[in-house]
């Protein structure tokens, strides 16, 4: 017998390669990805009655790369570049707690200076990956304007990144007892610049999309996650900040300069796909805020060298003149062969998509004994299984495009 | 509330189940008796932990045991928030089986179908125990084992022709 799928027909069962199986009365199973358009390097195979989905499941994988493993057999300070590849564009925020875990065992914490740098950096990231989600949400929902414009105007923290690291991408700024440049002298006032610019342009993305009633209509009331159900199923960042969840690592463990700057943690209560895109729009203001912050700090106070003095102390004097001279830091000679001291420690960070959890043990070798990476991607993934039944098939893009769901920071 | 107090309250409440309470920097590991596991954990949920963090296994092949322990942390708690707890148990090398906590933590289901691939550790009672990230093929060499390794090619350089 054949059926209707799509508006197009199929032979049930006959035909291989066949995207749609029929599996009871009226029921039909749908392989959404990998490489259907609104689903990147993952796949849901859900199961459609009429075009409600009565059941999801998640099948990820596509673009894991076994990184606990791989971890275990280079040296401490590899690692960092090797993390970095889960979320290339939030890279200072997805190694900063690897980073800090290593402070931790090493019993050192970074200067001031560092510290300041590392959050600029991290706040530099947060913006550009959330212009990055907006912009695939965007899509996804067919509002290629809003792709346009988040694209374009990512360039401009790019290129700010790329100023003060010397990388558009995958940075391997942090590492551990401090940072690995210090500001570019004309950095501050390209960064005011900036900040100018966005506060104008994100009226703007509000006026185009979020309050635009098209949009507002495919994301009003799609993909609700109550509270407590956000609390059991253990979602994070962005996702859990739109159920009412006033959980933000930055917040329940501050690190680096976050217990000294002033910013505020947006919380909505309504749950939706429309508080989740509010959430991130909300925070990019809060971003521009401590960018703000650290750029004066930074301008404000003496240049130092940033970088913990129990290391800065052993370095070459070339290393010294190259600072005084560029106000740069070579890696410093040592870091290649660091051995940690035995012992375990815990760290979490805030990236755009919510919290990186890392667990980090050394038997006092030159390598990690155990690293185990746990990325927000990964943890908001049940959401699929257990939030995505009961919506229609055109919900989905919706729902996927809010939770901003990365496969290679979920498959590690 | 600092964490001497927190380690007084977690043994309060969860009684003689408790076996031994181990520090690491930036969290605290209560160990408890495999069997008590589920027992233990639904009382942590009970104070307040109300998910997990990170379901972390630490593979010992001299001493012929896995680490399985269930980072746990609080949503719903902002003074809780502030803390890792996890609660853990060991499990035997040479019958890796154990409990599943689907049913005190909901959002371990896929974390613990990760731990099934990467140690071949076995949570009894889950509802949906197959491979996440892994092809079966794969998942059957039980890559985080310790005796995994991983075969990288190395790096080889080749002098540049001369003249």
């Amino acid at each position: 017998m054949s059926v209707w799928v799509y508006g197009e027909q199929k032979s049930d069962l006959k035909i291989e390669g066949a995207i749609a199986r029929r599996i009871a009365e009226d029921l039909y199973e749908v392989f959404i990805g990998p490489q259907h358009p609104g689903s990147g390097h993952m796949r849901i195979i859900i199961r459609v009655d009429g075009d409600i989905i009565v059941d999801a499941d998640p099948d990820m994988g596509y673009v894991h790369r076994t990184m606990e493993k791989l971890s275990e057999g280079r040296e401490w300070i590899k690692n960092i570049p090797l993390f970095e590849r889960m979320a290339i564009h939030d890279a200072c925020n997805v190694t900063v707690s690897y980073v800090i875990a290593l402070e931790r065992i090493l019993g050192i914490e970074p200067p001031p200076r560092a510290r300041y740098l590392r959050t600029l950096l991290c706040e530099i990231n947060r913006i550009a990956a959330h212009l990055y989600g907006f912009g695939i949400f965007g899509v996804f929902m067919g509002h290629s304007t809003m792709y346009m414009w988040s694209f374009a105007d990512r360039e401009v923290m790019v290129e700010l990144a790329e100023k003060l690291t010397g990388a558009r991408l995958t940075h391997s700024y942090p590492i551990p007892g401090g940072a690995r440049r210090d500001l570019p002298q004309d950095f501050p006032d390209q960064a005011r610049k900036a900040v100018r610019y966005f506060r104008r342009r994100l009226e703007e993305y509000r006026k185009i999309f979020l309050d635009n009633p098209v949009m507002r209509s495919r994301m009003e009331g799609v993909g609700v996650i109550p509270k407590k159900v956000a609390a059991e199923l253990g979602v994070v960042g962005p996702v859990a900040r739109a159920s009412g969840i006033k959980y933000d690592a930055r917040l329940a463990e501050p690190y680096d300069a976050y217990d000294e700057v002033e910013f505020e943690v947006p919380v909505f209560e309504e749950g939706d796909a429309l508080a989740r895109a509010w959430v991130k729009f909300e925070e990019i203001k809060q971003s521009l805020r401590i960018i703000e912050q650290a750029v004066d700090w930074l301008e404000k106070h003496q240049r130092e060298a940033p970088m913990h003095p129990k290391f800065w102390e052993r370095s070459p004097p070339l290393w010294k003149k190259v600072f005084e001279a560029e106000g740069r830091v070579k890696l410093l000679p040592l870091m290649a062969n660091l051995k940690l001291p035995p012992g375990k420690a815990m760290a979490r960070s805030e990236t755009a998509r919510g919290e990186i959890v890392y667990y980090v043990e050394s038997d006092g070798k030159t390598t990690p004994y155990r690293v185990r990476i746990v990325s927000p991607s990964a943890r908001n993934a049940i959401v699929f299984k257990y939030i995505v039944p009961g919506y229609r098939v055109m919900d989905l893009p919706t729902i996927y495009g809010s939770i901003d769901y990365f496969p290679p920071e979920a498959d590690r | 509330m600092d964490v001497e107090e927190l380690k007084k309250r977690i043994e309060e409440a969860l009684g003689g189940l408790v076996k031994g309470i181990e520090e690491g920097k930036g969290f605290i590991d209560v160990i408890v008796d495999l069997d008590n596991i589920v027992e233990a954990a639904s009382r942590l949920k009970e104070l307040g932990f109300d998910h997990v963090k990170s379901l972390t296994v630490i593979d010992y092949p001299k001493e012929n045991r896995f680490r399985v322990i269930y980072h746990a942390s609080s949503y719903l708690d902002e003074e809780l928030a502030k803390y890792i707890v996890g609660i853990g148990a060991d499990v035997p090398r040479d019958n890796p089986r154990m409990p599943t906590l689907v049913y005190v933590w909901r959002g371990v289901e896929f974390q613990e179908r990760e731990v099934y691939e990467f140690f071949g550790i076995e949570f009894t009672g889950h509802p949906d125990m197959r491979p996440l990230l892994l092809v079966p093929q794969l998942a059957e060499a039980k890559p985080l084992r310790k005796e995994f390794i991983v075969k990288e090619e190395p790096i080889i350089r080749v002098k540049p022709p001369t003249g």
